[in-house]
């Protein structure tokens, strides 16, 4: 089947069969930033965003995102570049596995609700793991891109 | 999973036909657990173009679109008001906030999944489910028929109601599954209903109809409560709890839930 997908803000159009997820559509057509990691909703590196909301691509079948926006890390570099120096400053960083994701995840919490709460950023990172840094770092580097007014 | 078509309906009377013309056909919801559950389909049928994605508020009750995902139903204002925000605080301890986005809740109700943190708090509202072909069934009644025709749900119906309510979920940790979830919501009457026992979801209607009789609810009438309440519950044990945990935890909640809504 034919789909047509905005990624990055440019259109495409793909060749994919209905067993397909977007995951396995995104990387064959070099959208490598998206990972594969449980491949089974648990643990967030194929977070891209649909429409600016973050899904897993892993579980979404790639012909259901017919006719929509996806966002790719490589779509938010500006952000992306922001949220990476605060990283960077609270030492937040380790493999870089999860990065993509994450930064995608906290460009959509801003998005949503720019003002959110220690509580609120735990409860939007519930679903993005990362089994390296421990999260203290990372949210302190949230807290301060959030703040970011730059 | 081997999906051999994906057809997307323009009417749901196309999708009910095609579901019953053929025993691999499958309706797609949001299709977060479908490759979890799904191995051969013949025809994946998709209800995208149909418009079941939306919230009504109306003046004694909400419909609620089945393709209506988690994420927006717990963000919506009409949604938190239900029963002191039950419904709405369920959801969002739901995995995280990207599969929310996926998961719908035609497909969590249709899904009658035994670990859903979902369906025991629909069983303490005024719930109705609106099938395309069967009409109007009551959540309880569609939880407890084991074999239901194969149907459309095109929508729900909640009662606006605005009781005290309590959620509970106990899980190893945010991602996994429930070990025990109950939801009571009060207004001088009790419903109360447990689910991941690990079995299905149930209203604890014994449990019920002895606080519901009394007009006083004291300590010596809650420990009678949880007494029956272990005895027409079916806890049992899996991977996740013992029977044995899984009654110390009915125990503790529950009494702690029924303490908290009739202060």
């Amino acid at each position: 089947m034919k789909i047509k997908l905005n990624i990055n803000h440019e259109n495409k159009i793909y060749e994919v069969e209905p067993s397909e997820f977007l995951l396995d559509v995104l990387r064959r057509n070099n959208y490598t930033s998206v990972r594969r990691g449980c491949d089974n909703t648990s643990c967030g590196v194929c977070t891209v965003l649909l429409d600016n909301k973050p899904i897993p691509s892993c579980s979404l079948l790639a012909v259901k995102a017919d006719g929509h926006k996806i966002l790719t890390v490589e779509g938010i570099q500006e952000e992306a570049h922001k949220l990476g120096k605060h990283f960077g400053d609270e030492g937040a960083d380790q493999c870089g596995f999860c990065n993509p994701s994450m930064a995608l995840t906290v460009y959509s919490l801003k998005l949503e609700n720019p003002q959110a709460n220690d509580d609120e950023i735990n409860q939007y990172l519930v679903g993005n793991l990362c089994r390296c840094t421990g999260y203290v770092a990372q949210h302190e580097a949230i807290k301060k891109y959030l703040g970011d007014q730059s | 999973m081997n999906v051999k078509e994906y057809v997307v309906v323009d009417h749901v009377d196309e999708a009910y036909q095609l579901l019953n013309q053929d025993k691999k056909n499958q309706i797609i919801a949001g299709g977060a657990w479908l490759k979890l559950s799904v191995k051969e389909v013949n025809k994946l049928i998709s209800l995208d173009q149909l418009s079941l994605n939306y919230i009504k508020e109306e003046k004694d009750f909400i419909k609620i679109g089945a393709q209506t995902t988690l994420r927006d139903l717990e963000t919506h204002p009409a949604v938190i008001a239900l029963d002191h925000g039950i419904l709405s605080d369920a959801i969002s301890n739901i995995m995280g906030v990207s599969i929310r986005n996926l998961a719908t809740i035609g497909g969590s109700v249709m899904g009658k999944f035994s670990f859903s943190d979902i369906l025991p708090v629909l069983l303490v509202m005024d719930c109705k489910l609106y099938f395309h072909h069967k009409g109007e069934m009551d959540i309880e009644e569609y939880i407890n028929t084991r074999r239901l025709d194969r149907d459309i749900l095109t929508h729900l119906v909640i009662k606006k109601n605005n009781r005290k309510s309590f959620y509970k979920r106990v899980a190893h940790t945010a991602l996994d599954f429930s070990m025990i979830n109950m939801a009571i919501t009060y207004d001088n009457l009790f419903k109360i209903s447990v689910g991941s026992q690990p079995g299905m979801a149930m209203l604890c209607k014994e449990t019920m109809a002895l606080l519901n009789k009394n007009d006083k609810i004291t300590e010596n009438l809650i420990d009678q409560a949880l007494k029956i309440a272990l005895k027409e519950l079916k806890l049992s044990s899996n991977l996740r709890a013992s029977q044995a945990y899984r009654e110390v935890l009915v125990k503790a909640y529950l009494r702690r839930g029924i303490m908290q809504v009739i202060k």
